[in-house]
């Protein structure tokens, strides 16, 4: 029996028990007409039961599931014939494979050798035995939660206040999970990052100055040594997030300053949706168009004018991020100059300042904290960001600072290392999660800061 | 007015008329670069969005090629036993090849026949295949059939290959060029709607490459996404904004949605990796598992506008249910959340569409494999829209930017069609209070 049809099982009988338990309650206090007698309305008392008859049932039918694979793999080798027991893991593995194969249909059992098939035999009918031994014992589980309710239903049983709290622990569960994101992504980031640290010190990673992340097969190999200096990865991401910032920041400033201050309604509704329309746009879009028109076009450019420019360079993704964080700095930034109270602007006017020395020395020097706060989530966005790069910045890491040339940044090293085949013991594949480590420390540490900022900005002007 | 006044403000007036001209001179130039701003601004949107739908409309069509195909009885049906096992695999390709050299007798070396053969993709091959197969009548007839161009004559029928440039400058040798011309000065090249691209899965080769096992990841991928985000979203928004006494504990949930709503995606991606696959042994380049962490990922987003939305529910309707004896959980469930609905929709909406952009975390997790096919389940291995878009757009071939641009417009649409109905939800349902 597949497991789906034990979960519609356990529904059924959790829909059973909410009927029984419902009509118990009713039956207790003599039918309808006795209901004032109840402690909480009759469906309650039915929601109660249903909820721990189905709940634990499908939790034990969860377990059975994880834990029968294992148990499935140990007692499949267990059963092996003599020749088979002193096989190494590597073997195992492979064995374990072609059953698998073998038992999913991937590949025709007739094709597969005499040992295979008899496994293959063999995990098929243990896992029915299991199956059935699993399921039976959720159904079991769900039966045994909802009678136990069942039979303590009665006029005063707080059937409502039980159920209210079950669904109030659901609700803080939910929440909970934002802390447990934020440690899965520390935990898992740090252990595979600290295993890197042990092949690799710390300290040649943050300060080196060299990166050729390339791990030789032999030892004795040319260039076997792969080296693993970040500082140009680093150099880079900075090189590119500054570009994209110079562009960003002013654009962004200055058209938050027009819309919110001088444009009228009218050009105000039009405009802002349109430019708001380059943050809608998914990133790889960005980099399709960075990659294909903007770096030829600045190739050309360059060309024209007698510079080399390098097809990749740190110019082309870097003009095209600062584009698309345009619309983050400046709806950031209206929401700042916004909330600047209307008394301030019209005490400068009153003082016979023009518009432009008001916003200047009046608006931005109160709404600059929050703007700093703005700028620093940008910059965040800008150095986290990865398919622009990864489709528009080069690979090779150069240590530079010219954004006519090619560097590569963080993220796309990340990508480089990590897509395709890996494993999960080289240096190639951790130093990945330690530059991992590094982007998230270095966002976290940002965010933290500008959130700290716009929060106590926010706060003074309300 | 007295004179000492006057005197006194005389000078300070003629400072001010005196620095006037400059001072409204930097007002305009002020006011002239918040305008060159928005102005620059907008001209990039038009730039973008120019620069992908100049270069991609032309994969909605595809060109084919009109040849005289010749069902020859010795090719399909050698023994002569009219049997549907024996016409299933027949030699298709041979037909193909026939058809071109009847066309052009004069070519009979073999390197050129090769280029010849060239001229049509072997998707034509199945094409004649399924004609025979679904009217064996044909066996021995003669008929003239569209059949699908490869993608280098499809270029030459768009006019994207510079035809002036040297010979070794260009993929189209001079030769395929002039094959060409005389098919079209025979009326035999059309351009018909290419409804291969949105009915079919990926291929290697540029003129079969299809969006629809993409589209199908994306929504596979959508909706385990949704599932899991938008229930959890909600409990945990409701939770934070309607139970949560204010201790060490909500104010950590707080800081950690935030701060989460900022964490780049591709860190996203390496949790993902580690924990899915690695650890809990998930398979690989599944959609189950790009929901899961993009689940994870669009989680704060759903939270902080769901927050939002009950704060904007008035605290009358609370006060008003809690007065006539309702519980909190039954104030909540039955009253808050039903006018908060509209609003959490459209937040979620909103999530949705960021998830169906976002391609870097599912890099991570091996939804950038090759897959032909489209994608039968949940486990199956998949791709989506914007990681088929840098699939494609990191492909050598010259075709495939055309499609790699049709496939963004496609991505595009869905995001304002999500868009708007977020707009429409928004403005439809939205109560002023």
């Amino acid at each position: 029996m597949q497991t789906s049809s034990f979960i519609v099982m356990v529904l059924v009988l959790g829909a059973l028990a909410y009927r029984l338990a419902r009509r118990r309650a009713l039956a207790a206090v003599g039918g309808p007409s006795g209901i004032r007698q109840l402690h909480s309305l009759p469906g309650y008392y039915g929601l109660l039961a249903a909820i721990w008859c189905v709940f634990p049932a499908l939790a034990v039918l969860g377990a059975w599931q994880v834990l029968q694979e294992r148990v499935l793999v140990d007692l499949v080798l267990a059963h092996q014939p003599g020749a088979a027991a002193g096989l190494t893991d590597d073997q195992k593995g492979l064995l374990l494979n072609d059953v698998r194969n073998v038992v999913d249909g991937s590949v025709a059992a007739a094709d597969a050798p005499p040992q295979v098939q008899a496994a293959a035999a063999e995990w098929r009918r243990l896992e029915g035995i299991g199956r059935l031994a699993g399921g039976s014992l959720a159904l079991g589980v769900g039966l045994a939660g909802g009678l136990l309710v069942w039979r303590r239903v009665g006029p005063q049983m707080r059937a409502r206040n039980r159920v209210e709290r079950l669904v109030e622990l659901n609700l803080l569960l939910c929440s909970l999970l934002a802390i447990a994101t934020t440690i899965g992504i520390v935990v898992s980031v740090l252990y595979e990052a600290l295993q890197f640290f042990r092949m690799v010190p710390i300290g040649e990673f943050l300060f080196g100055l060299k990166w050729s992340p390339q791990m030789a097969i032999r030892a004795d190999q040319v260039g076997s040594s792969g080296a693993f200096g970040a500082v140009p990865l680093f150099l880079g991401t900075l090189l590119i997030s500054a570009i994209a910032m110079l562009i960003a920041v002013p654009i962004g400033l200055f058209s938050a300053i027009y819309l919110a201050e001088y444009a009228d309604r009218r050009v105000r509704a039009v405009t802002k949706p349109l430019l708001e329309l380059l943050a809608g746009v998914p990133t790889v879009v960005y980099g399709f168009f960075a990659a294909l028109t903007v770096g030829p076009l600045l190739r050309g450019a360059g060309q024209a004018v007698g510079l080399t420019v390098a097809s990749e360079s740190a110019l082309a993704a870097g003009l095209v991020m600062g584009i698309m964080i345009i619309p983050f700095v400046s709806s950031l930034a209206d929401d700042m100059i916004t909330a600047v109270p209307r008394s301030l602007r019209d005490g400068a006017y009153a003082l016979g300042a023009t518009r432009s020395e008001t916003i200047r020395q009046v608006v931005l020097p109160a709404a600059l904290p929050g703007i700093a706060g703005g700028v620093l989530l940008a910059v965040s966005r800008a150095i986290g960001e990865t398919m622009i790069v990864v489709m528009a910045a080069g690979l090779s890491a150069n240590l530079t600072v010219n954004p006519l040339q090619a560097v590569t940044t963080v993220t796309v090293q990340i990508v480089t290392l990590l897509v395709g085949d890996q494993e999960f013991d080289s240096p190639k594949t951790l130093a990945a999660f330690a530059l991992g480590l590094v982007l998230f420390v270095v966002t976290l540490g940002l965010n933290i800061v500008a959130l700290q900022i716009v929060r106590r900005y926010r706060e003074q002007y309300e | 007015m007295s004179s000492p006044a006057a005197a006194s403000t005389r000078p300070t007036h003629a400072k001010v008329a005196a620095s006037l001209r400059r001072r409204y001179r930097s007002e305009r130039l002020f006011r002239a670069a918040g305008l060159a701003a928005v102005a620059i601004g907008i001209v990039f949107v038009v730039f973008v969005f120019y620069t992908i739908i100049a270069q991609g409309y032309g994969a909605f069509a595809q060109t084919y090629l009109r040849l005289e195909v010749d069902y020859t009885r010795e090719v399909l049906d050698p023994n002569g036993t009219h049997a549907r096992a024996d016409l299933e695999s027949a030699d298709y390709a041979a037909l193909v090849k026939g058809a071109l050299r009847a066309q052009f007798p004069e070519v009979t070396e073999r390197p050129e026949l090769r280029a010849l053969y060239a001229l049509v993709s072997s998707a034509a091959e199945v094409q004649l295949r399924e004609r025979v197969l679904a009217n064996p009548a044909l066996v021995g007839q003669r008929e003239s059939v569209w059949l699908l161009a490869k993608d280098q004559v499809d270029l030459l029928a768009k006019g994207q290959v510079d035809r002036r440039a040297p010979e070794a400058d260009r993929n189209v040798d001079d030769r395929t060029i002039a094959w060409f011309d005389r098919l079209a000065a025979g009326h035999r090249v059309a351009k018909r709607f290419n409804v291969g691209f949105f009915t079919g899965g990926d291929s290697r080769e540029p003129e079969q490459a299809g969006v629809w096992g993409a589209v199908v990841g994306s929504l596979l991928t959508l909706v385990v996404t949704l599932a899991l985000s938008f229930p959890i979203g909600v409990a945990a928004a409701v939770y934070l904004e309607e139970f949560a006494p204010r201790n060490r504990l909500t104010d950590l949930i707080e800081v950690n949605i935030n701060n989460l709503a900022a964490v780049p995606s591709i860190v996203f991606g390496l949790l993902g990796l580690a924990v899915f696959i690695q650890f809990f042994g998930l398979p690989r380049s599944a959609p189950l598992v790009g929901g899961l962490v993009l689940t994870l990922m669009t989680l704060p987003t759903i939270i902080i506008t769901s927050r939002a939305a009950l704060k904007a529910v008035p605290p009358s309707i609370r006060e008003a249910a809690l007065g006539m004896g309702a519980s909190p959980v039954q104030t909540v469930l039955h009253h808050v959340l039903p006018l908060s609905l509209p609003g959490m929709l459209t937040g979620a909406i909103i999530g949705m569409a960021r998830a169906l952009g976002e391609s870097a975390p599912l890099l991570m997790i091996g939804m950038v494999a090759f897959v032909a096919d489209v994608p039968r389940g949940l486990t199956s291995a998949a791709t989506v829209l914007p990681v088929q878009v840098y699939l494609w757009s990191n492909s050598p071939e010259r075709a495939f930017v055309e499609r790699t641009s049709g496939a963004i417009i496609v991505l595009l649409a869905f995001l304002l069609v999500m868009n708007a109905a977020a707009v429409v939800l928004r403005s439809r349902f939205e109560r002023r209070w």
